[in-house]
């Protein structure tokens, strides 16, 4: 019996998808996000998994979510809240309830609802009469018995009929969206093609799920999101991690330079290096170093050669790739190295996000060793950080430091595509074989970048390395005076990127009561806290930072402009103490958290009309 | 790979730089460049192609001292820059310079996973059991009971053998020589070029200040062709001054026998078969000690397995071949692309 069903319209939607660990949450929530980003929704995803592969069934340790948000207008963020939750057993839902808005809709698998998933979740009394759920829209499904049902036919064993509860659920999600179901269909095909058994379980899941929506009485209301206002143009949902591979094969692209990624596995940085292996055809190596310091060495070896050498980690590698750097410093070659923050120290909170290697990441090497610090913002602008890193380490040669996140590793948003051909083109300042003018430490006057001459090159024979060379020459030479020198020098060519890089911009008025300042991946809620005080006349700005080091060039007037300034980051105070180093005149408010999870709209402006209202 | 090999003859006198050698009278390093630089031309590389790449320790000095290019990089880490650099560019002869420290200590790990790998890059193991550099304190190979700065009461630690070490890495290439004899060490360190595959050559070389003499019992004058077996492929394995002693198989250990004793024969001794796949013998031989056995110099293994960037490049040429995205903007518009408006 089919129904009328009215049809709200919305500017937003936050949808959280939770489950076991096997239940294929992180699925169904990219399902979602690729037909939302198909319909032309903009959005904004966000996987929250445990470091447990598949930690105890039905315990609050083993839930695994994934966050979606779509909107007409622009989307910033993940979402403080959702609207929908999908869970798919007790401890999903007791995990996430201090996550969903008070009057959301929870569709939860019912079955799965019995006395031993409560226990196993520690709930005491069964949840669904104990009135915790107040208020809540509950949709109880027989997920897992209509599922098994529906696939029986198909003949597959138990595990894998199991499997296809999570296209049940986006079934129920196309009907409760008002979508094609189509275009699930062709996701399953292009997802499963190789197993044709499987597309038919999943698809005949997936109806499964929209015709029982479509059925009972308790969905009463769907929603509907129109599509965002956004150009015209090409678009896809990219993830950070695959960004920062991208905008690293462009760059090594348009610098006519190969790509050489040596890496170790490590988590949340992993992505990068799985996403290089399978790009040979683009002429990009990825090797797999034993170490993460077999990684930066052999990446160090790479640009030796003239490849564009990469290494991608997170916090611990970092720390053991020290030495490497500052070998990349003082052979000044090109190296990227991009860390994946996670929480720390040591193995600390490895699936989550954290913005703690600020410091590290300027002073965390021996001697004087800097390095162009850069810092990318939202998952898609992982490309342009990843480019620009690779441009300014090949045309300064000397190392970079791009920070990333686990929040934006793993988050995705919609990304318009651009051609390489437009991106700023890249210039290796390489030697012409036998120039008799060629000496190894010999530089190019404005940047203070020396050149690059490559292995095979009739000529141009020289050794680097990591003793101390001679200005020009480039002899080993323990001479104190030739020394300061030299890491004069050094320092100076990094100084001298600021001429190189755009300046800093500020979202809102050049003047104002607040100055809010973030940087690298709390830009969407920092934003979206900012744009909304802004729309209630308060004078409040941002400035979120993308170049750490060296800072771009008009930072002291920005600062200057405000009445008070309040830094935002996710760790104790780094970039705090390093704009106070800076720029010590100025009396700089903090708002840190170090949770292990992005900022929410909500506390930020809280806490920022806390400071107005001083 | 064909353009690494030049027609013109070059001489030892292309690869000599006109810069100070600043290692001590005396050290043994001195005769490992020369028959470097004298086997270097033998192997009609072309010299831009060719790259030393060291660690740290007095034998990682070693590529300010010849005439190619040269990475000066980090201690223990050679292995991981020249696996970068050889990989990178497979026309480049790439070579290690390292010690027993640099490779046996901090380089351990990086040591192992490029001999398994199989990459073709030449490694020169210059082994004076000692940390010489940092004035004298014990290394992996310094044998046990030996006092030294850091041992003041005698090592309490097994010394590795490297040349264990190679095979238990699955090496597929491995030599030992000793530094008073040029000759072997040229024949050797050419033989070790030409392999396709990670080669090491160890060199028993002797620290005059920090720990003179360590290989005189198997490097004397005196004593070396009854201590030392010089092991050719193809040939007996006969070795002494008086070329009458022979290694025969003697359960499942080698014995020591005398040509003309007890009925042994030139034919009964093994002949040394360099190039077989299973390393069972190479390993022994690697192990053999005094006084029970002289210790076996030259090449103890060579089998060619498949390497690491041969395969790297055909996965390269394959892809090429058979992937439709040929450059980064098909990357980016391949998949799920939506157009909007």
């Amino acid at each position: 019996m089919k129904k009328e069903a009215k049809i709200i319209e919305l500017d937003e939607v936050v949808v959280k998808f939770a489950g076991d660990s096997g239940d294929g949450m992180q699925l169904t929530g990219s399902q979602f996000s690729d037909s939302s980003a198909f319909l032309g929704l903009d959005l904004s995803t966000f996987p929250d998994y445990p470091s447990e592969i598949r930690a105890p069934e039905g315990t609050i340790a083993g839930v695994s979510g994934f966050q979606v948000h779509i909107g007409h207008k622009e989307v910033q963020t993940p979402g403080d809240k959702a609207d929908v939750l999908v869970a798919m057993n007790p401890a999903a839902l007791k995990a996430n309830l201090r996550w969903i808005k008070p009057n959301a809709t929870i569709i939860i698998d019912i079955d799965n609802f019995d006395s031993k998933h409560y226990k196993k979740a520690g709930y005491i009394e069964d949840p669904l009469n104990d009135g915790s759920l107040e208020g809540f829209n509950i949709i109880k499904a027989p997920i897992t018995n209509l599922t098994r049902s529906t696939v029986k036919e198909f003949g597959l064993d138990n595990i894998t009929a199991d499997k296809t509860k999570n296209q049940f659920v986006a079934g129920v999600l196309y009907w409760l969206f008002n979508r094609d179901i189509k275009i699930g269909e062709s996701f399953l095909r292009g997802k499963f093609f190789k197993k044709p058994n499987l597309v038919k379980a999943n698809i005949a899941a997936l109806y499964a799920g929209y015709n029982y929506a479509e059925t009972i009485e308790a969905i009463a209301t769907r929603f509907e999101v129109l599509p965002a206002e956004k150009g015209k143009g090409l678009f896809r949902n990219i993830t950070g991690n695959i960004a920062t591979a991208w905008g690293l094969l462009a760059a090594a692209e348009r610098s006519g330079r190969k790509l050489f990624l040596g890496s170790y596995p490590i988590t949340p940085a992993s992505e990068i290096l799985q996403e290089i292996a399978k790009m040979k055809h683009l002429d990009a190596i990825a090797f797999q170093g034993e170490d993460e310091i077999a990684s930066v060495c052999a990446s160090i070896g790479a640009s030796f050669t003239g490849r564009l050498g990469v290494t991608t980690t997170s916090g611990p590698g970092l720390a053991l790739k020290g030495e490497g750097i500052g070998l990349a410093v003082i052979t000044e070659l090109p190296l990227v190295v991009v860390n994946v923050q996670r929480g720390g120290p040591s193995t600390g909170l490895p699936t989550k996000t954290e913005q703690a290697d600020l410091l590290q990441a300027l002073y965390g090497r021996h001697g004087e060793s800097p390095c162009i610090v850069l810092a990318a913002s939202t998952p898609a602008n992982c490309f342009d950080f990843a480019y620009e890193a690779a441009r300014l380490s090949i045309e300064h040669m000397t190392p970079v430091i791009l920070l990333t996140d686990g929040y934006l590793a793993n988050g995705s948003e919609l990304w318009q595509i651009p051609k390489v051909s437009d991106l700023p083109a890249i210039y290796p300042p390489l030697v012409e074989d036998n120039d008799p003018y060629y000496h190894p430490y010999n530089r190019d006057p404005q940047r203070l970048a020396r050149y690059w001459a490559l292995p095979g090159q009739e000529g141009l024979r020289h050794r680097v390395g990591g003793l101390e060379k001679t200005d020009v020459t480039g002899e080993v030479s323990h001479d104190p005076i030739n020394h300061e020198i030299m890491c004069l020098t050094r320092a100076e060519k990094v100084e001298r990127v600021a001429n190189r890089i755009p300046k800093q911009k500020v979202i809102g008025r050049e003047k104002g009561d607040l100055l809010v300042v973030g940087w690298g991946g709390t830009y969407g809620a920092l934003v979206s806290a900012v744009n909304e005080l802004q729309d209630e006349n308060r004078k409040v700005s941002l400035a979120q930072f993308n170049y750490i080091n060296p800072l771009p060039e008009n930072v002291d007037e920005i600062l200057s402009n405000f009445k008070k300034i309040i830094v935002c980051e996710l760790n104790l105070g780094q970039f705090a103490h390093h704009l106070r180093s800076k720029f010590p005149r100025y009396n700089y408010l903090q708002f840190n958290k170090i949770q292990g999870l992005p900022f929410l709209i909500s506390e930020l402006k809280a806490k920022f009309i806390e400071v107005l209202e001083e | 790979m064909s353009d690494q090999i030049k027609t013109t003859e070059f001489s030892n006198q292309d690869y000599k730089l006109d810069a100070p050698v600043k290692w001590c009278a005396g050290c043994g390093a001195h005769a490992v460049l020369s028959a470097v630089q004298k086997a270097l031309p033998v192997t009609r590389i072309k010299k831009e192609n060719v790259v030393f790449v060291s660690g740290i320790g007095c034998s990682s000095r070693f590529p300010y001292y010849i005439n190619t290019y040269g990475f000066h990089g980090l201690h223990g880490r050679a292995f991981a820059i020249a696996s970068g650099i050889k990989v990178s560019n497979p026309n480049l002869s790439v070579w290690v310079v390292t010690g027993d420290g640099d490779s046996m200590a901090i380089g351990g790990n990086h040591f192992i996973h490029i001999l398994r790998r199989n990459i073709n890059v030449n490694i020169l193991l210059f082994n004076n059991k000692i940390y010489a550099l940092t004035k004298g304190q014990y290394s992996p190979t310094t044998p046990k009971g030996s006092v030294t700065k850091s041992s003041p009461d005698g090592t309490i630690e097994n010394p590795f053998l490297p040349g264990e070490l190679a095979m238990g890495a699955n090496g597929t290439f491995y030599a030992r020589v000793v530094d008073n004899n040029p000759k072997m060490m040229k024949e050797v360190i050419t033989h070790a070029a030409n392999h396709k595959g990670t080669s090491l050559v160890e060199i028993l070389q002797n620290c005059i200040i920090f720990n003179n003499q360590v290989h005189s019992e198997i490097t004397g004058k005196d004593v070396r062709e009854d201590n030392q077996i010089y092991l050719e492929h193809g040939k007996p394995m006969i070795f002494g001054k008086n070329r009458d002693k022979g290694l025969i198989q003697s359960g499942p250990k080698f014995k020591v026998v005398k040509i003309g004793e007890n009925g042994i024969t030139e034919k009964d001794i093994l002949i040394h078969d360099a190039h077989n796949p299973d390393d069972t013998r190479a390993y022994m031989l690697s192990r053999m000690t005094l006084p029970e056995y002289p210790v076996a110099m030259g090449i103890l293994r060579a089998w060619q397995s498949t390497v690491y960037e041969d395969i790297l490049y055909k996965q390269i040429q394959e892809y090429k071949e058979k992937r439709e995205v040929k450059c980064v903007d098909d990357l980016l518009t391949s998949g799920n692309v939506f157009k909007i408006g």
